[in-house]
């Protein structure tokens, strides 16, 4: 079995996974443990979207 | 409460946990990912820790990354090997078992398995913090 996923993919599933384990071990309550897991995801997800624009432009 | 000093009026370093109160939830989360906060019955957390890993560990071998091992010839690629395998052998069991059967992937051109070894070396890293955080919750510094 083999899966070959694209940039976006990848980079989402890494995203996803580590906003929950910096979510958990970031902070001392649940609220700000959901708190901190959206705000990380949040981070990653502009810095996929800004960097591919980013490289996109750069291309010409 | 006035901070005790030590003979150099330093404040004084806090005694250090006793091993037995630690080691087995860290052991356990190094083997089994949330394994340490199950032990200490944080179950939830346990859980959401054994799917972040674990998943990151399974997305990893099904783009084909390859497991690090030590040893090269140069500089460079010696810590780069090195470093790549603590990443790996931080996944506990998952590796363990992924080499006991038989999971040996060669280094391959093209961005699908270059990701997989990243995510089985991120999946050990992102289980070093919970041991981390199995240990800080077993010595009392969280709840």
């Amino acid at each position: 079995m083999h899966w070959n996923p694209t940039h976006f993919e990848a980079s989402f599933l890494f995203a996803l996974f580590t906003s929950i384990v910096f979510g958990i071990v970031g902070k001392r309550t649940d609220r700000e443990r959901l708190h901190y897991g959206l705000y990380v995801f949040g981070c990653f997800m502009a810095a996929i979207f800004g960097l591919a624009w980013l490289m996109y432009f750069g291309h010409g | 409460m006035p901070q005790e000093k030590d003979a150099a009026g330093k404040p004084a370093k806090p005694p250090r946990p006793p091993l037995s109160l630690w080691i087995t939830p860290v052991a356990l989360g190094w083997l089994l990912p949330g394994g340490g906060h199950f032990y200490l019955k944080r179950w939830n957390r346990g859980a959401l820790l054994l799917f972040a890993v674990s998943g990151m560990f399974v997305f990893g071998l099904l783009m084909r990354g390859r497991m690090f091992e030590p040893g090269d010839t140069d500089l460079f690629n010696i810590i780069l090997n090195y470093g790549g395998f603590v990443g790996d052998l931080a996944n506990g069991a998952l590796y363990f078992l992924a080499t006991w059967f038989g999971y040996s992937q060669p280094d391959m051109p093209g961005a699908a398995p270059d990701y997989g070894a990243k995510f089985l070396v991120c999946a050990g890293l992102l289980n070093i913090l919970a041991m981390i955080d199995a240990y800080e919750i077993a010595v009392g510094n969280k709840s």
